[in-house]
């Protein structure tokens, strides 16, 4: 008798170790993003974010696409985040200290400090004294969208603005823009 | 089986105090626009500010909230220009919304600037409030 209590005691004492952990992981992942040692967050898909680029999808990605920083240099950012009183028509205001840290997290992550490729290639289709501020306007962009009939962007009801990445670009947000993963709403993959 | 009535009334505690706290922001910010010189808050008003209509840039253009929120708060909205879905603006509908006063004054900052064109006064805010709050 003894004996079978020790084991369903040994199997309780376990079973709440477990729970406890379960209720531990549940805990830490719950709120999608835990401080990690490297003062880094991640997220429940995995992926390693800053402090920044959380503020940054919660204070411009709840209106449009978070275009990656390195889509443009440093100084559109500057102008673009000096002028958020009248961000393309709309305001876009920002607490004077949000609006600090998110400047410097731009131009820090900016094309000039990119290693990726279309972070170069955009960087070289800018002339040396423009400053854009819409990335459809640069040499880069259009280069790469020229192709396209207006049928299916600024006709389609699900894209009318090539401001929106993610609309065809289905892993946009993760940065990945290849043109094998392109996907146009109503007319299907767009592989040339 | 002891455990579930107790997680069960965990879960509704939890509930009732995130439905408290929410109650007690909007409570904070009317106090704040009473303070400012707005008078008795009213729902009404507050949907008819969310259903007006406000001139735009060219005499064609029609501002109103929404054109972005949708005609339903309590349903997702979608901004017209970039096709970002919105989440919806009740706090019925979308318990996040409501709970954070900085943000309620940041998007009334930003929204009623581009809606009608200048600033909300301390009552407008107070009757908006009071229309999503009964939602």
């Amino acid at each position: 008798m003894s004996r079978i209590r020790k084991i369903l005691g040994t199997l309780l004492f376990f079973s709440c170790l477990s729970g406890t952990l379960l209720l531990g992981v549940q805990a830490t992942t719950g709120n999608g993003a835990e401080k990690s040692p490297a003062g880094a967050k991640t997220t429940l898909k995995g992926v390693i974010v800053t402090e920044e680029d959380l503020l940054y999808e919660k204070e411009c990605g709840s209106c449009h696409f978070p275009y990656q920083p390195w889509w443009l240099p440093e100084r559109s950012w500057e102008k673009l985040m000096s002028g958020l009183q009248n961000h393309f028509g709309e305001s876009a205001e920002l607490t004077p200290a949000t609006q600090q840290q998110l400047t410097g997290w731009l131009r820090n992550h900016a094309a000039e400090h990119s290693t990726i490729g279309r972070a170069r290639g955009m960087l070289r289709s800018i002339k040396a004294d423009a400053t854009p501020l819409r990335i459809t306007e640069s040499g880069y962009f259009r280069r790469k969208h020229h192709e396209l009939p207006r049928q299916v962007w600024q006709e389609n009801p699900a894209v009318r603005s090539l401001a929106r990445c993610d609309a065809c670009h289905p892993r946009a947000e993760l940065g990945s823009f290849n043109e094998h993963e392109v996907k146009i709403p109503g007319v299907g993959r767009w592989d040339d | 089986m002891k455990q579930l009535p107790t997680l069960a009334a965990g879960v509704l505690l939890t509930f009732a105090a995130a439905t408290a706290i929410g109650g007690t922001v909007v409570e904070a910010l009317l106090a704040g626009y009473r303070g400012a010189g707005a008078s008795a808050f009213d729902a009404t008003r507050g949907k008819a500010l969310y259903n007006g209509t406000f001139p735009g840039e060219k005499p064609s253009e029609v501002r109103q909230c929404t054109t972005c929120h949708g005609v339903d708060p309590n349903k997702p909205g979608l901004h017209p220009r970039t096709g970002k879905t919105i989440a919806p603006l009740s706090p019925g509908a979308n318990p996040a919304r409501l709970q954070n006063p900085d943000e309620v004054e940041k998007w009334f900052q930003r929204n009623c600037t581009w809606t009608l064109g200048r600033p909300c006064t301390p009552q407008e805010k107070g009757d908006f409030l009071t229309y999503l709050q009964g939602l």
